[in-house]
This record gives structure tokens, sequence and C-alpha cells, in this order.
């Protein structure tokens, strides 16, 4: 099937709360190695979408594989390939720096010398290698960010799952942020981020633009340009969400 | 293994951070231990007696002093007559009437029955019950060395009761509080700082980190089990060294057997406090439904009041109770030495309990909704 090369396979799915329809018949695959943006106001169904995948959360219909699994059916296989960042912050904050590594790390089934190895690299490539032992409630926002993404990819998950990774950070953190997110994906990880910075669509390789539950876009951001004959992904965006 | 470790030393850890936890660990059982048991005694004395002295001979007399003398009553002065006596009672100033009818003394050497008139003021029913029965005993001694003194022989045709209180021979209300004020102490523990501990991740986020992991449900609801457990079997230790020690507390039966029982019955408190969590979405909603089943758990549990006075049904509410259960079980041991065969019934509850809560905890926590 054509679905090896893809790492994300998803077909018709349907997502309701009750009446409301959160996600109506989704459809997209997504590369290896890509790095897939789900783009969308609040409120548009990104969220419950990006949860279906990691398994937090149950289709009502439809097919959903992650990582070549049927998240239905193997949610506890999908969930030991993938790694996840949520919109809001999730690492424990009573704990230090070294804690919540260690901690993650050995849920993943990371050996003690692995975690010490990974981590000592984590944190000098974040220049943060004094802040070990510091409390993460004593770190701020931008850090604590860079720090929840990089435990995500600890366990060199096969994607990662990013939900608005950067809301409420300052522009220079972001712009570090998606360093990281560059570095992770050259290494092989398949990155599925969501986002409502325009600015950041223009650095995934594909972008997917929901509107009220439905994808009404899905390309490369210069196809998406040319399809919509725009001049920035903001256009683009304001075209697809406001059509007069 | 490894997984369940590392959520341990991850619980541990946080425990030992959150100062306001610890505290409470080590307050609690002392506050509650030396104020509760102390505050919360139904011991009878210093009961305020008037009594409207119709009679005014020997043997009156020798009743009165005998009340006088009694450590259970304070004796008022006299009322001028009985209406003003039901007047004092009224006003609250009294708490019994005791009423001496003219040819009392008469009618006793006559070899009469003689008639006392007992009024109490019975809002308090069980003080006016205790007040009535300790008054008996009063006057049936002034009564019978009265009998003696007379005829220099003790009457041979009355019956006498004479009782004895086995277990508890001194009537120590305090051997019967402490267990019970060491189980509530132990299960309010346990069963909130379980179940706030699981929502305050909800509140957090953080439970949604762990439930994107392959660590599996049963191993994370034991790392969220076994701290507490620890902690309230610890609670327990103290508790009956605080009793041993500050009120000398009997210790009849087997220390292992306490602990055996108080681990199966944390087990399910535990696991109730979790079931609880897993329906809350926040700590106010959980400390709220938590509240509700304390307090009717304690009221129910025969800790103050008997048992065996409940209507069926309420006996019957009881058979889920696992504080009924418990804190037969803690005053069974401590002063009767009960053994495990002697308590069969009350482990078989509390186990059937401690699984079905359990089982219900962990079938209703969902990694995806």
């Amino acid at each position: 099937m054509e679905t090896s090369s893809h790492v994300i396979n998803v077909k018709d799915l349907v997502k309701k709360f009750g009446d409301f329809t959160a996600n109506d018949h989704l459809n997209f695959q997504v590369k290896k190695g890509e790095v897939f943006g789900f783009l969308g106001a609040n409120g548009a169904g990104k969220t419950t979408a990006i949860k279906i995948l990691c398994g937090l959360s149950l289709p009502t219909s439809g097919l959903v594989e992650v990582a070549g699994y049927n998240v239905k059916t193997h949610p506890e296989k999908v969930k030991s390939s993938i790694g996840y960042m949520s919109q809001k912050f999730s690492l424990y904050d009573d704990l230090t720096v070294f804690e919540n590594i260690r901690l993650f790390g050995t849920i993943y089934g990371l050996s003690s010398g692995e975690i010490k190895k990974r981590s000592g690299e984590m944190l000098s490539r974040l220049g943060i290698e004094e802040q070990r032992n510091r409390l993460l409630s004593t770190l701020s926002l931008g850090w604590k960010q860079k720090l929840a993404f990089s435990v995500a990819v600890l366990h060199r998950p096969k994607i990662v799952f990013l939900d608005e990774p950067t809301s409420g950070v300052d522009p220079i953190t972001r712009r570090q942020f998606w360093e990281l997110i560059y570095q992770a994906a050259d290494e092989g990880i398949t990155v599925f981020v969501t986002t409502h910075y325009l600015d950041e669509a223009e650095y995934c390789n594909r972008v997917t633009i929901m509107v009220d539950g439905r994808i009404s876009a899905l390309d490369t951001p210069a196809g998406l340009k040319t399809q919509l004959d725009c001049d920035t992904m903001n256009d683009v965006f304001l075209k697809l969400t406001r059509p007069n | 293994m490894r997984i369940l470790l590392a959520l341990l030393q991850k619980e541990f850890i946080q425990i030992r951070r959150n100062k306001t936890i610890l505290r409470l660990i080590i307050v609690l059982p002392v506050v509650q231990l030396l104020i509760l048991v102390n505050a919360a005694t139904l011991e009878m004395n210093n009961l305020h007696i008037a009594v409207c002295d119709n009679d005014h001979s020997a043997l009156s007399n020798r009743l009165v002093s005998e009340l006088d003398a009694s450590p259970f009553f304070r004796l008022s002065p006299e009322p001028r007559n009985v209406e003003s006596g039901i007047h004092q009672i009224e006003e609250g100033t009294v708490d019994f009437l005791l009423v001496i009818a003219a040819g009392f003394e008469k009618e006793a050497i006559a070899g009469q029955t003689s008639r006392i008139q007992l009024l109490a003021n019975a809002i308090n029913s069980q003080q006016a019950q205790l007040g009535y029965a300790y008054l008996q005993q009063v006057a049936h001694r002034s009564m019978q060395n009265f009998a003696v003194e007379m005829k220099g022989v003790e009457p041979e045709s009355k019956i006498s009761t004479t009782s004895a209180f086995w277990y508890n021979p001194e009537l120590n209300y305090k051997f019967f509080m402490v267990p019970g004020i060491l189980v509530v102490l132990v299960s309010v523990v346990g069963m909130f700082l379980t179940s706030m501990n699981l929502v305050r991740e909800k509140e957090m986020g953080t439970i949604e980190q762990i439930n994107v992991t392959p660590v599996r449900k049963s191993t994370f609801i034991v790392a969220k089990l076994l701290p507490f457990l620890i902690i309230g079997l610890f609670e327990l230790g103290l508790g009956l060294i605080i009793g041993k020690l500050v009120y000398d507390v009997p210790i009849e039966g087997s220390l292992w057997l306490i602990f055996g029982i108080g681990t199966l019955y944390l087990i399910g408190l535990l696991g109730l406090g979790l079931l609880l969590s897993t329906f809350s979405s926040s700590q106010q909603q959980v400390t709220f439904v938590s509240y509700f089943f304390l307090l009717v758990f304690i009221l129910m549990s025969g800790i103050f009041t008997s048992v065996d006075n409940m209507p069926e049904w309420g006996q019957n509410v009881n058979l889920i109770n696992p504080f009924f259960y418990f804190i037969d079980v803690m005053r069974s041991i401590l002063l009767k030495g009960a053994g495990l065969a002697d308590l069969w019934r009350q482990v078989g509850g509390i186990s059937f309990l401690a699984v079905t809560l359990v089982t219900l905890a962990v079938f209703n926590y969902r990694k995806a909704s």
C-alpha cells in the first residue's frame, strides 16, 4: 500500500460531541519526516483532531492510522511511537528539570544510562545545564515550552504532536522553538504542529487549514498562495475563513 | 516494574515538597486525638439536680447527702415547691428535679414501696437517661444502707442486680473513643489525599501527558494508591502510639492483625477516593463529594451512637459502610483482644468493599475519552 511512506493516514474522520460535529470527514496523509502544519481559528477543531491522533480521544467514526497502527484498536502501540506536547504546559511544576526528564524517559523505556546521556545532550543544546536541578515552577514560560518539546522527543519518537506549542511565548523564543523543530525533523522525526500564528505556517512543508471542523485547503505554503492568488499566508487564511 | 518505581518516586518527591501535606500528616493525628477524644466525651458529671424534699426525715436527708457526695451530681439550692423546681428546669438552671413525697420514711420503715419522683430535662436524651440510671443507683444504695441500719440485716427477699462491665470495666469513655477517632483520622487523610491528588493532575493538565504515554492503567493506579496507603498506615501507627501514651488505651489483640485489616481497609477507602476523583474535574468538586460520603459514613458508623439502636434500614446501609466495619474491628481487637476468627464478618465486608471499589476505580479511569 501507499501508506508505507505515510506515518499518518486519516480517512473520513468524524468526531461528534452530542449534536456538535468537531471534525467533519477529515482526510489527509502525512509523509515521514515532514513538518506538517495544522492551521485554523480557535474552535476550528485542531485540538480535537490532534487528541484523536494521539489516542487521548476516540473518533466517532473513520479510520485513523498513526505510525502504522490503528488508534482505535492499538492505542498503546501508537502511544509508544509518538511524542506529545499539549496546549497547556504539562510537565510537573513541582519536580526539577532532571526529575521530569528521568520520569518521562523511564516511562518510555529508556535505560538510566541512556537517560543520563540524552538529558546531558539536551540540556547543553538548550544551554541550561546549570538549571538541571531547578524546580520547573521557577523557569520562565519560554524555557518551559522548549523543555517540554525536548522531553516530548527524548525517546526519539516517529512522530511528535505539538498543540499550539508557541502560544504565549515571545517572538525570539518562538524563533528558537522552530529551530528545535527543524533539528528534530532533521533527525527524521515527523512533526505535526497546530498553530494560529500564520508566519509559522511558512515554516511548514505542508499546511492544512481547518474551518468549522472541515479541511478547506491542504498544500505547500507556496502552493496555497498561488492557488488562492495571495501574497502571504495571512491573506490565504482570511480568504478561506471569510470567503466573500 | 521500572515504570512503577519511577512513578512512585515522582509521587514521593511531590509529597515531600508539599509542605502543607507534610504538616497535615503530623499535626492532624496529634490534634484530633488530643482534642477530640476529650471533647467528644459522653461521660456525665456535674449534672445539676434540685431536690424538693417534702418529707424532711432522716432517710430523705441521707438520700440528699448521698446525692451531694456523688461526683455525678451537683446539688442546687432546694426550691420552695415542685412548681418552682419545674420552673428551674424550664429555665435551664437545673437538669433534674427530684421530688420526695411526704411520708417517704414512714413507708420505708413499714416495708411498703416508697416513692420518689424524678423530673429530667430530656432535651439531651442521653444525659437524661444516664442521670436517671445514676440516680437509681444512688437511691438503691441509700435504701439498702438504711435497711441494714434499721434491721441490722440485709433485706433478704430483694433481688439485687449486680453488673460487670466487660472489656472496659471502668467504663472509660476514652477507650471507646480513641479507636473510633483513629479510624476517622486514617480515613480522612487517605481518602482526601488520594482524591485530591488525581484531580490536581487533571486540573494542571499533567494527566494528559501521562495518558499519552504507554503507561498501563493498572501501573498508574497502583502508583497513585501506594504512597497514600503507606501514609495511612503511618497515621494508624502514630495514632496507636498516642492512644497508648496519652490515654493508656489497652491493646489486647494482635497489632499485626490491626495493620493487616487496616491495609485492606485503606485499599478500599483509597479506591473510593480514586473512584470519586475519576468522576470529578476539579478539586472543589471532589472535596465536596468526599465530604458528603465521609459525613454519612462517620455518623452512621456507630462511632458516637450504638448501631444496634438504629432502624433496620440504617443497619442495612451500614453493610456498605467501611467505617462501620473498621471501627468495630478496632474496638474489638484493642479492647477485647478479638482474633481473626471473631472478625470474619467484618473482614469479609471490608474485603468485598476493597475489591469492588478498586475495580470500579480502575474500570472508570480512562486514558481516552
